[in-house]
């Protein structure tokens, strides 16, 4: 068996050298990375087969994804971690911090999902940018951030986890603000940027915390190192690294910047904040599980702040119109199930994992179906504006349906298999927590049902001059693929394969047994959701929709319509009281300081030729401000040193 | 009266006495050699010199003696009053390194359509007959060439001085030629000469105050010399309000040095004003002098003191960092951009400076917060250079356009130069594979270790203020057309070969040290402590 702690339950990570088939780890990186780099230093000469290129790297690296889980499958459990040393990035006396790739049955099922979903919307891209004249810019960020996401998930350190971290925050800025033309999407693009840095803040605060305690970054050391941790610092490490997964995970309370980020081309909002990116916080907390399991605090929080964004994403999810947001919403809500799961220790971590991977197949099916809709529909995002769009466009319908019924949990589908997996262990675990798992699966049902509908059946609303058709084949094949795997990813799960495939990393959950009878759960689950969606038909399909939003509707749907307020709060509470702060230092840089000495002309600064002369900078006024300084100085050491 | 003849030792201090040896020959050139070969005889000798007092350094760093089992290495030189050890030795050497990259911006005639960016005549007023005439006879101040010499030795010399007295000759030694050189721009000619002469008060200010705290604290411990200050702050507990103060007014006046806040509202006029070449020479070589000067008179003399200063430390080192990055984002203007964000690498770099100083209080693998500073300096330097080498380059029909308005879309116009502006940025922002993100996780890291994690705390935030200014500057080169106002925009001028190398090699080196950091990380620690 693989190495554990004295006396807990967590495993140490513990790899071998690469060999065989593994020693091609690092090409899964580099051939994206390649790629990135040909289309933007081959400029202009690759636009007219840049796109075709970019698509194959990845499937390249699709290929040797499933070559090594293929080959890891067949080694023996507790031989199921491989390193490989790049070269060594620092090295000082005994600080050695070195470019390693770990691959574990964690990163493995990571890259089959972000080579796999990728290179299916690569292809997609295809068709959609067809006509777009900076198509393989692109590209070139598409592959650029492929590769910083593999960096992200195969780093043997937090250094180098951090390095993939903030790759993908650069080419997830340059993508949603690819559109650059549009002011909209130059804002959310900055907004995106700006609430990432402070979840990275808490990010590189843990790497920093890391280092001093262990004085390494890398997960063997740490892992091995942890059980000496105090639960004190634990907590803190496990807080920190929270804050940084809220950033990426779009988790309250930093999760505004999501809806915003829709401004981006679909395929984009597919991948990176449906699929991918967006679930890095909840590869953070499932890999640093050494921390957390020491942690209960942390692990409490983690939970809290999965139910809130459980739903507030679903609140924004059941009253946005515009069919991106709608489903961004309901992402936010999804990874909040994914949060939960993680939050409740060993016997969630695998299951969290489980259902990252249904809702990356389902979740990228919607967002490209909704793109295909947009497509037909002349780039309208409205769903006010749909309606009965199944005729028109019927294998997006068909795949749609597939992904509708796989996020509802609709018995059989992936979706039911993996929520009801982490509603059963939320209950066992803590039963109010399991309580508000199961209304939050009854709104998800309301939601998508509601979105279905509106999209799909009910009249036509559309504009005049819109002509839906089918989109091309290039579109529809990943529609079909991703449709079929939303329907079957559930098979993850026979025999707990899924399970016992994580205990090298998550430890061995124990055995809990839970208030109900799992059938029972399944039902009530289902009987949950079922009241959800007749309530969608009761209050959507069976009336008639108005093509603008009413005004007059209840508080509730107002806040949802303005996503809860979250840019409200942000801006309270933050933004204003900075802006603030620039005002005051800028203030007394330029007149505070002269004020004192000139007896005032700062009540008088409505003069505006006495006000300019006031600001050019008298160097009487620095040299007061020296003054002051040396004085501060000097007495500040006094105070601090009287006793 | 007896008179001892001083032993020297010439073996350890040469290199500074080239550098000074070249600045009075420079000086005897200005007299005897005809002026139209003067400007290539000077930038010649200066270049000369600094290469071979880089070479001596180099010489001197590998036979360097051992001390304390190895932890130190070195001497102390010409009676006690200046120490050549591994530190200051690795001072040296990065401070010639950029000296060298000043003496080629220096030296850079292109831009300028065949002249310098110095004024033609200093002594001519602005907008007079007489300035137009020595514009049109194309005269130039070849003086800058021994001017940067003496404010290079100063700054060889500040770093390595043993006692307080030398400390403060080198401190007026290397700022009274930067006065002057900052008052000689070419054109702007006004706001140069109020630069140089707020710098030269705001600076004569200050060393007041750094004399005073020489006065207190040689009245405290009886003597000047750094290690009697040592054992006396040990042993003698008496008078400690003589030693408080004194500590805080020689702070003033390195604090100001290097610009940290409150004492920092000099730096952007200065640097705005200054010609650019002086601003990038001064950016880096300053800074690393007066930290050099900062590490040793805290480490070594008050070391003992830690707790007293500390905390006073702390104050600044945050305050310095918000009021850097805060300011640093609502400018307009390139220069002082620059400025703003250079007080912020200041409050980082006091960051590190409140690490943990001893060896043997480190657990394996820890960085000493000296090295850490040291390498911090060093990718700091490259970045500055690097960054205000490029500023020359962007010009318009009035010359150097440094206000933002002008660089819009910069990165149609000249892609490389944009290109290679942004990864200066980027590296001075600390992102990861750039050399900036190595020095900042070394600062910060080391500040972790000896408990100041509020100051960290602060840093970080503080860093992220400062991404965002950096990443508007790169959207406004690549992502915005043209000028937002309608005014005219800015085009990178080609340069002659000495502005291209100095901006390569600043490029490579951020490279280099971003991705293989190993070989200076281990020369710093090869450099060891202090010698005491």
């Amino acid at each position: 068996m693989y190495a554990f702690h004295e006396g807990g339950g967590i495993p140490v990570v513990d790899p071998t050298s690469a060999d065989g088939v593994f020693s091609l780890l690092w090409l899964v990186i580099a051939l994206p990375l390649a790629g990135a780099a040909i289309l933007l230093i081959g400029g202009k000469y690759t636009d007219k087969w840049g796109h075709l290129l970019a698509t194959l790297l990845p499937i390249g690296s699709f290929a040797i994804a499933v070559a090594m889980i293929v080959a890891l499958v067949g080694r023996e459990e507790d031989d199921r971690q491989v390193a490989q040393h790049l070269y060594t990035w620092f090295e000082a006396g005994q600080l050695n911090v070195g470019m390693d790739l770990l691959y574990d049955p964690l990163s493995a099922l990571f890259l089959l999902l972000i080579t796999g979903v990728g290179s299916l919307i690569h292809v997609y891209s295809i068709g959609y940018m067809a006509h777009d004249p900076r198509r393989r810019r692109f590209f070139a960020y598409l592959n650029l951030f492929l590769a910083a996401m593999l960096m992200l998930v195969l780093s043997e350190n937090y250094l180098g986890l951090f390095l993939g971290w903030e790759g993908v925050g650069l080419a997830s800025y340059l993508l949603i603000s690819f559109w650059q033309h549009k002011p909209s999407a130059a804002a959310a693009g900055k907004k995106a940027f700006v609430i990432n840095r402070v979840g990275d803040m808490g990010l590189s605060l843990a790497i920093m915390l890391f280092f001093v305690t262990f004085g390494s970054t890398s997960f063997t050391v740490i892992s091995e190192g942890a059980g000496e941790l105090s639960e004190k610092t634990a907590t803190i490490l496990g807080l920190l690294l929270l804050l940084g997964a809220c950033g990426k995970s779009a988790q309250f309370p930093l999760q505004a910047w999501l809806l915003d980020a829709m401004e981006g081309p679909t395929p984009v909002s597919a991948l990176i904040h449906a699929a991918t990116m967006v679930t890095a916080g909840v590869y953070l907390i499932v890999r640093s599980n050494f921390i957390f399991d020491l942690a209960p605090d942390a692990q409490t929080v983690v939970v809290v702040v999965a139910v809130i964004s459980i739903f507030w994403g679903a609140w924004i999810g059941c009253a946005k119109d515009d069919i991106k947001k709608a489903l961004a919403g309901s992402t936010m809500s999804q990874i909040g199930y994914m949060m939960l799961a993680a939050g409740l220790g060993v016997a969630g971590y695998a299951f969290a994992i489980f259902h990252l991977l249904t809702h990356g197949f389902f979740k990228a099916n919607m967002f490209l179906g909704a793109g295909s809709v947009m497509h037909g529909m002349d780039d309208d995002v409205d769903m006010r504006h749909y309606g009965a769009v199944r005729r028109a466009m019927p294998v997006t319908f068909l795949t749609f349906a597939m992904g509708y019924l796989a996020i509802i949990g609709f018995p059989g589908f992936s979706g039911f298999w993996s929520k009801d997996k982490i509603i059963e262990t939320a209950l066992a675990e803590n039963w109010v927590v399991g309580v508000f798992a199961i209304i939050g699966a009854g709104i998800t049902g309301f939601y998508m049902t509601r979105l279905m509908l509106l999209t799909f059946f009910t009249e036509k609303r559309w504009d005049k001059g819109v002509h839906p058709h089918e989109s091309p084949k290039v579109m529809t094949v990943p529609l079909i693929v991703l449709a079929a795997l939303s329907v079957f990813g559930g098979v993850l799960i026979i025999n707990d394969w899924i399970v016992t495939f994580l205990e090298p990393v998550t430890g061995v959950p124990a055995h809990e047994d839970p208030p109900l009878p799992a059938a029972a759960v399944s039902v009530l689950v289902v009987l949950v959701v079922a009241v959800g969606v007749a309530a969608a038909w009761f209050l959507v399909g069976r009336r008639e929709v108005p093509r603008e939003a009413p005004q007059d509707v209840s508080w509730v749907t107002k806040a949802g319509r303005n996503e809860v307020y979250g840019n409200e709060i942000n801006d309270t509470l933050v933004v204003n009281p900075s802006k603030h702060l620039t005002t005051a230092l800028l203030a007394t840089d330029k007149y505070v300081v002269d004020g004192v000495l000139t007896g005032g002309p700062v009540a008088v600064g409505g003069f505006a030729g006495f006000a300019r002369r006031i600001q050019n900078g008298y160097v009487r006024s620095y040299a007061l401000s020296i003054l002051a300084g040396a004085l501060i100085v000097a007495l500040a050491l006094l105070a601090v040193n009287a006793a | 009266m007896d008179f001892t003849k001083p032993t020297i030792e010439y073996a350890d201090i040469w290199p500074l006495l080239v550098v000074f040896g070249v600045a009075c020959l420079g000086v005897v050139v200005e007299a005897f050699v005809a002026r139209e070969r003067r400007f290539v005889v000077q930038a010649a000798l200066a270049g000369l010199g600094l290469a071979v007092a880089l070479g001596g350094t180099i010489w001197v760093a590998g036979n360097l003696h051992e001390h304390a089992g190895g932890a130190a290495r070195g001497a102390v030189d010409v009676e006690g009053t200046v120490v050549v050890d591994g530190p200051a030795v690795f001072l040296w050497g990065i401070i010639l390194v950029f000296a060298l990259g000043g003496v080629l911006l220096f030296a850079e005639r292109r831009l300028e359509g065949g002249v310098s960016a110095f004024a033609g005549q200093a002594a001519a007023l602005p907008g007079t007959e007489a300035e137009r005439q020595a514009s049109t006879r194309g005269l130039e101040h070849t003086e800058v060439f021994p001017l940067l010499m003496f404010a290079v030795g100063g700054m060889m010399l500040f770093p390595a001085a043993n006692d307080l007295l030398t400390m403060f000759v080198a401190l007026e030694v290397l700022s009274l030629p930067l006065y002057l050189l900052c008052g000689l721009a070419r054109r702007r000619r006004l706001l140069s000469q109020e630069a140089a002469l707020k710098y030269f008060l705001l600076g004569a200010f200050s060393s007041g105050f750094f004399l005073y705290g020489v006065a207190l604290v040689y009245g405290f411990a009886g003597s000047m010399e750094f290690a009697d200050i040592h054992e006396a702050v040990r042993n003698d507990l008496e008078n400690q309000t003589l030693l408080l103060i004194g500590i805080g007014m020689l702070s003033v006046g390195l604090l100001f040095k290097v610009g940290a806040a409150p004492f920092h509202s000099w730096t952007p006029d200065v640097y705005q004003g200054a010609p650019t070449p002086v601003t990038a020479f001064m950016a880096a070589g300053t800074k690393i002098a007066a930290f050099g000067a900062i590490l040793r008179l805290f480490y070594v003399a008050l070391g003992a003191e830690r707790w007293t200063w500390q905390p006073m430390l702390w104050v600044v080192a945050i305050l310095t960092m918000i009021v850097g990055a805060v300011l640093a984002v609502v400018q307009t203007d390139m220069k002082r951009m620059l400025a703003y964000s250079s007080v912020a690498h200041t409050g980082f770099l006091l960051t590190g400076v409140l690490g943990v100083q001893q060896v043997s209080e480190l657990a394996d693998g820890e960085l000493t917060s000296l090295q850490a500073v040291l390498f911090y300096l060093t990718t700091y330097g490259f970045a500055m250079v690097g960054a205000f080498a490029v500023v020359t380059l962007v010009r318009d029909s009035g010359g150097e356009a440094s206000a933002f308005s002008r660089w819009a879309g910069l990165g149609r116009r000249s892609p490389l130069v944009a290109a290679l502006f942004a990864f200066f940025l980027l590296s001075m922002a600390g992102i990861p594979l750039t050399a900036g993100f190595v020095g900042k996780w070394a600062v910060f890291t080391v500040a972790l270790s000896a408990g100041a994690w509020p100051v960290v705390v602060a840093a970080i935030a503080c860093s992220i203020i400062a991404v965002f200014f950096y990443v508007r500057v790169i959207v406004l080169m690549f992502f915005i057309d043209g000028s937002p106002d309608g005014g005219e925009v800015a085009v990178a001028t080609r340069p002659s070969v000495l502005t291209s190398a100095t901006i390569a090699v600043g490029v490579a080196a951020t490279l280099v040290l971003g991705i293989v950091p190993g070989p200076v990380l281990t020369l710093t620690e090869h450099a060891g402590q202090f010698l005491r």
